[in-house]
């Protein structure tokens, strides 16, 4: 019983959508035209919605959680909710331990006072009292890196150095239980790298983490198993990889052909030798099909593809035409198939697949998906960035200084 | 409620951080540093020696010291009360971040504003005591009440800057209803008069729970008399039962804060 470090039992949260009255001005007249008119509330009952319906899971003391899904699924209401800002609707909740949440970082600043002041500030919102944050003074203003300008009123900051400092508090929180919101946006890669290091010493403590982000490449290195929320409901509660594998399928048949476009991609799969799939191995071979179906009749088009990498940032782009393919023609009602065999050679990560077609000549692009569908390439510890190069080691020797060479 | 208040005592370093917060921001901010804590209390007390001025011009009597201190008395924790329920009344839509982002009891807003409004009461109230010094107004044993009476002041004004800090998140306009309040008071409320020159009517006038608290710092103080001990009970129990309704009232509305703000 006591191995558990949270746990959330139907956990139900419902919100109202629209306007509500926010004046008595608005809200007296409200309410006196409904005692006269009798029952009108039925109305306002329909505008609201479940923000999470029955979640339930639980979470072992050292265990760390990722919680991923698109914007909206209620991943931002999950946490209000572990960290007490919300109540739910319905449900139990039990949290054994302080809990601490590194969701708005700086949310307890305030701009006039300096540095130092509002690391007593920001630390004392977060629950350490004072003598604990006098303890860790020079740590935290060491992982900052802001030690010069401790004494500056935090408004002269520039958004970075705000960031920083606010994590650097927060993260020092001795928190038997760890929330995490996307912070990891902030400072530059250094920054990030540091932050990545301090969640993974955190959680080698024994500190319980929940991880919620959109950078799934954050997810899998951090948490062994995550929870998939899709519009307010846990879809799968799984390991990180299989979660993941999951999410990103489900995103792929989102899409419905749009009824106006004289031509529009009717297909996308991306497969390996055993059929259609999302996680390959880096160096795997992998087959893109693309099936184009026309409206009106269209002639010298192309099938352009190309990755992407989760900052949008294209790491390869091919198309028929440039892999030697004459341009072809569609009739109306009339379909184009191709098909691309691609190695990925990749390193671990998350990728975009973007198809379009296209017209060089006139240089006019018709039907995009964007993205298609999404790849993931499993990680190997051989190899990081974001190519794989396939190294191998040929040769490794230790070179031990001789005094004698100095001498000549 | 016990739970409440055990854990508002955990938070009370926090307490004191955001009072401290909002007192060093205040002194900061404003080139006019302590001044500002006196300026206010400075006009209320002249514009009282103006009305007295006028009271004993119209009687054709002396414009006595003993009443220039009684205003000047009455005056400083009126400008006091004004001011800490207009600041706790701003104190949770003025700190929306925090009420949204993270967890602690928000309770600490309201009395905060108050406590650092305490501060600046206690600047003004220091001035006052060597303005009084200087006017030789002398002591008494009944100086003792006064700490008493500015004690069941700051639990009237906890209480009602709790409900109205709690109300005003909900609804935006109830802060120009308090200000409203806030400044028409004054005339309800025994600061430029005193409540005996309206004879046994004055004791409608003690209805209102602040005037047996001003008229007995005014006693204790300026007249070297106990208050009026019934009258005094009186306002102690209002404050105690503003305090703890609206302690019950705040608890009551907390959990929705975070998404009604």
């Amino acid at each position: 019983m006591s191995d558990v470090a949270l746990r959330m039992e139907h956990i139900y949260k419902k919100f109202r959508k629209g306007e509500t009255y926010n004046s008595l001005r608005d809200f007296l007249p409200a309410m006196t035209g409904k005692m006269f008119r009798g029952q009108e509330l039925d109305a306002s009952d329909k505008r609201e919605f479940w923000a999470l319906q029955d979640i339930s899971f639980e979470v072992k003391r050292g265990e760390s959680l990722g919680i991923i899904g698109r914007n909206g699924a209620g991943k931002s209401t999950a946490l209000k909710i572990l960290s007490r800002i919300m109540k739910p609707t319905k449900g139990r909740m039990i949290v054994n331990g302080r809990l601490s949440a590194l969701i708005e970082v700086t949310a307890g600043f305030h701009p006039d006072l300096t540095g130092m002041e509002n690391i007593f500030l920001h630390g004392t919102i977060l629950g350490m009292n004072k003598r604990e944050i006098q303890s860790k003074l020079d740590q935290i203003i060491a992982f900052s890196g802001l030690e010069d300008f401790i004494d500056t009123p935090v408004k002269r900051y520039s958004s970075g150095m705000y960031a920083r400092l606010g994590f650097s508090v927060a993260a020092h929180v001795n928190a038997e239980v760890l929330v995490v919101d996307e912070v990891l946006s902030v400072g530059d890669y250094v920054f990030q790298q540091r932050c990545m290091d301090r969640i993974r010493s955190v959680i080698a403590a024994g500190t319980t983490v929940l991880f919620v982000s959109h950078n799934l490449k954050s997810v899998t290195e951090i948490c062994q198993r995550a929870m998939l929320l899709e519009h307010g409901k846990a879809v799968t509660i799984d390991n990180t990889d299989a979660v993941i594998r999951k999410y990103l399928s489900a995103g792929a048949t989102s899409e419905d052909p749009d009824e106006k476009k004289p031509v529009y991609i009717s297909r996308v799969t991306v497969r390996d030798r055993a059929g259609e799939q999302s996680t390959f191995e880096s160096g795997q071979t992998a087959w893109v099909d693309v099936e184009v179906t026309a409206r009106e009749a269209l002639e010298k088009l192309a099938v352009v593809i190309w990755f992407k990498d989760e900052t949008q940032y294209i790491i390869f782009h091919t198309s028929t035409e440039r892999l030697g393919s004459a341009p072809f023609s569609l009739q109306p009602g009339g379909t184009y198939r191709c098909t691309f065999e691609l190695s990925l050679n990749i390193a671990h990560g998350t990728f975009h697949l973007v198809t379009q077609v296209y017209r060089y000549d006139i240089q006019k692009g018709y039907d995009r998906r964007d993205p298609a569908t999404t790849i993931f390439i499993g990680s190997t510890t051989a190899v990081g960035g974001a190519v794989n190069c396939f190294p191998r080691l040929i040769e490794s020797e230790t070179i031990v200084p001789s005094t004698q060479s100095c001498e000549v | 409620m016990k739970e409440e208040l055990q854990e508002l005592y955990k938070y009370r370093e926090l307490l004191y951080m955001i009072t401290y917060r909002d007192i060093k921001v205040r002194y900061k901010q404003s080139i006019m540093g302590f001044l500002w804590a006196i300026l206010m209390p400075i006009l209320i007390v002249m514009s009282g020696v103006v009305v007295r001025y006028a009271y004993a011009m119209v009687a054709h009597a002396p414009l006595r010291t003993a009443d220039i201190a009684s205003v000047a008395i009455k005056s400083v924790p009126w400008a006091f009360i004004v001011s800490s329920i207009r600041f706790s009344c701003n104190s949770l839509t003025g700190n929306r971040e925090l009420v949204v982002k993270i967890y602690f009891p928000k309770e600490i807003f309201p009395m905060a504003a108050v406590l650092a409004c305490l501060f600046d009461f206690l600047v003004a109230f220091t001035a006052l005591v060597v303005f009084l010094a200087f006017i030789k107004i002398g002591w008494s044993i009944y100086l003792l009440w006064v700490p008493v009476l500015l004690c069941t002041m700051v639990l009237f004004c906890m209480g009602i800057g709790a409900v109205v800090s709690a109300v005003s998140l909900y609804f935006r306009d109830v802060k120009y209803i308090v200000e409203v309040f806030l400044t028409f008071g004054i005339f309800f409320t025994p600061v430029f008069y005193d409540v005996r020159m309206f004879g046994d009517r004055g004791n409608w006038l003690m209805l209102n729970p602040v005037a047996p608290l001003l008229e007995g710092l005014s006693a204790s103080i300026a007249h070297h008399a106990s208050p009026d001990v019934h009258w005094y009970l009186y306002s102690l129990v209002f404050s105690l039962v503003a305090f703890l309704s609206g302690f019950v009232l705040f608890k009551h509305l907390e959990p929705a804060f975070a998404e009604s703000i």
